[in-house]
């Protein structure tokens, strides 16, 4: 199979997969334990705690908390800044094309009585730091901005935004911060993302993103920053999160996000060598198609193309049955019924949101596997077109005026 | 997710294309709702569909049930043609996933939008035939938001 949905998942590596083994087949000791199985056990979270911490550019280990998945870490960091400081401000500033776990823990603080300013985003899906600047108000406690997005790629101006809300916190004081918070999910491993140069005061982390497994993720908490306890039981995380510690999981996180930023730099010049290869290989083999997304600040491994006058999700199904995975942002593939909000937010009309395709590298990505796109793509699309009365309407009459109520 | 069935009439479709001049032409959906199917129909003089052919925008679902539904009513009279029902257009795709019942009311419209199409053009009523909307937006989506996870 070729495998181009690295953004959704990504295979295991061997090395992570044989640390975990270790802490699920041979020793299992419960790290609160006293013995030595345990006290082992215990040193591989304290590991991983590390190889986290340094990954991310962390001051201490102590910073990073281990949860159960990346959006358990997103809903925690969004729900303890808004309850711990409620009492001084109720206004939150994110973007109108984060991933889902941000956006619903935002709707559901709005329903709570936060009030939120949904940046709106330009054609490529990135914002700028003015509209955060202008946004910020004397009740603001929170900014949310993605790091990297995970349907188009599109990077945001991260450093710019942690440096004016370093620079507006100078002037606010310290009882009176505005956090910042950045989903960085599909960005760790992939691009540079270090917490202290960027001022970033939380960030989620996801181990199957990162060639780790599924069930395991982390939460960098600036130390100072006042955190909900989020399970009460054991002393766990520090009190803050009770419940036996996913030993196999946690250990299987560091050795991951400390492979991927080991192999970060070669991996993403040769991603990006591909991704332009496969852009200009697809946007040239096939008329009335556009790139998503934008075309320099866009994660190494993504590529997010439109194909006009057709639906995604034939195109993965036949896609899926000459062996390729993909996925899209078509409403059919989202599991409601309007299509990505992140394409609707990049001012695409609907019928040109529908006919999305994400294909995202991983690290067993090879060109090989474009060509397999390219040899493939063509063929579906035509025949797909083929099917669709736009197509046919727009091959007679030159446009689909009819179909759009014009 | 699909069924065995879903996948044969999306993968060949049956009756792609056009008829020229036909006795009615149907077209429903819009690209908000990320479907959009249009059916040809050929009728004899006796009233009875002797071929039909469509073109869809949309899922695997849309472009099944838009297949399905032109065998279902080819060789039927157009009376015959008013009882199929996006019930049994589901039923004969082996079921649907929730989410995706609401595609096979596309086909339902548009066996209707253009059996209209046809008793205009011929100055006849068909018992229990209603005028379509004519704004293309008459595709609701009224099912269950709960399926939705």
């Amino acid at each position: 199979m070729i495998y181009l949905d690295n953004a959704a998942t990504t295979r295991i590596r061997p090395e992570v997969l044989n640390i975990m083994t270790e802490f699920l087949a041979e020793n299992y000791a419960n790290p609160s334990s006293i013995y030595k199985p345990a006290r082992q056990a215990k040193a591989a979270i304290d590991k991983a705690r590390e190889q986290v911490q340094k990954a991310i550019g962390a001051d201490r280990p102590a910073e990073v908390f281990f949860t159960s998945s990346g959006s358990e870490a997103i809903n925690w960091a969004l729900k303890s800044i808004a309850t711990q400081n409620a009492n001084r401000g109720k206004h939150i500033i994110t973007t109108a094309v984060e991933h889902h776990a941000v956006l619903h823990t935002i709707e559901y603080l709005e329903k709570e009585g936060f009030e939120v300013t949904y940046l709106p985003v330009d054609e490529f899906a990135r914002i700028e730091v003015e509209q955060v600047k202008a946004a910020i108000r004397p009740d603001t406690i929170l900014v949310a901005v993605m790091f990297a997005n995970n349907e188009v790629g599109t990077i945001m101006p991260i450093a710019e935004i942690g440096a004016h809300l370093k620079e507006i916190n100078g002037q606010r004081g310290k009882d009176d911060k505005v956090y910042f918070f950045t989903d960085a999910i599909q960005a760790i491993g992939r691009i540079p993302v270090d917490v202290n140069a960027l001022n970033i005061d939380l960030m989620p982390i996801s181990a199957h993103k990162l060639y780790g497994p599924k069930g395991v993720g982390a939460l960098y908490v600036r130390r100072g920053v006042k955190m909900l306890p989020l399970i009460h039981g054991g002393g766990q995380e520090r009190g803050r999160r009770g419940g036996t510690e996913n030993v196999a999981g946690i250990a299987a996180l560091g050795l991951a996000v400390e492979l991927a930023i080991d192999e970060m730099d070669e991996t993403a010049k040769k991603h990006t060598e591909m991704r332009q290869y496969l852009i200009d290989g697809i946007l040239k083999a096939i008329p009335h198609s556009k790139l998503n997304g934008h075309p320099e600040h866009r994660l190494p491994n993504n590529i997010n193309i439109t194909f006009e006058f057709i639906e995604g999700e034939g195109m993965l199904l036949l896609l899926d049955s000459k062996n390729i995975a993909a996925s899209s942002g078509s409403a059919c593939t989202s599991g409601s019924l309007d299509p990505s909000h992140v394409l609707m937010a990049m001012g695409l009309p609907h019928e040109m949101a529908h006919g999305s395709l994400r294909l995202t590298f991983g690290q067993d990505t090879e060109k090989g596997d474009l060509d397999g796109v390219l040899e493939v793509l063509p063929t579906i699309v035509e025949r797909l077109r083929q099917i669709s009365p736009l197509w046919e309407e727009f091959q007679r009459v030159g446009n689909i005026d009819i179909f759009l109520g014009k | 997710m699909y069924s065995e069935k879903v996948m044969d009439h999306f993968m060949n479709p049956r009756n792609m294309g056009e008829i020229e001049n036909a006795s009615g032409v149907g077209l429903v959906g819009n690209p908000k709702c990320g479907d959009i199917m249009k059916i040809y129909l050929d009728i004899d003089e006796a009233g009875v569909i002797r071929d039909a052919k469509f073109r869809t925008f949309g899922c695997g679902a849309a472009v099944a049930t838009s297949s399905i539904s032109t065998e279902m009513i080819v060789g039927k009279t157009v009376q015959q043609a008013m009882e199929v029902t996006n019930k049994h257009v589901t039923e004969a795709l082996d079921g649907l996933p929730p989410l995706k019942v609401h595609c096979s009311l596309l086909a339902e419209e548009a066996i209707r939008s253009a059996l209209w199409d046809y008793a205009q053009k011929k100055g006849i009523v068909i018992d229990g035939l209603e005028k379509p909307c004519d704004d293309h937006d008459h595709h609701h989506h009224d099912h269950d938001h709960d399926d939705e996870d």
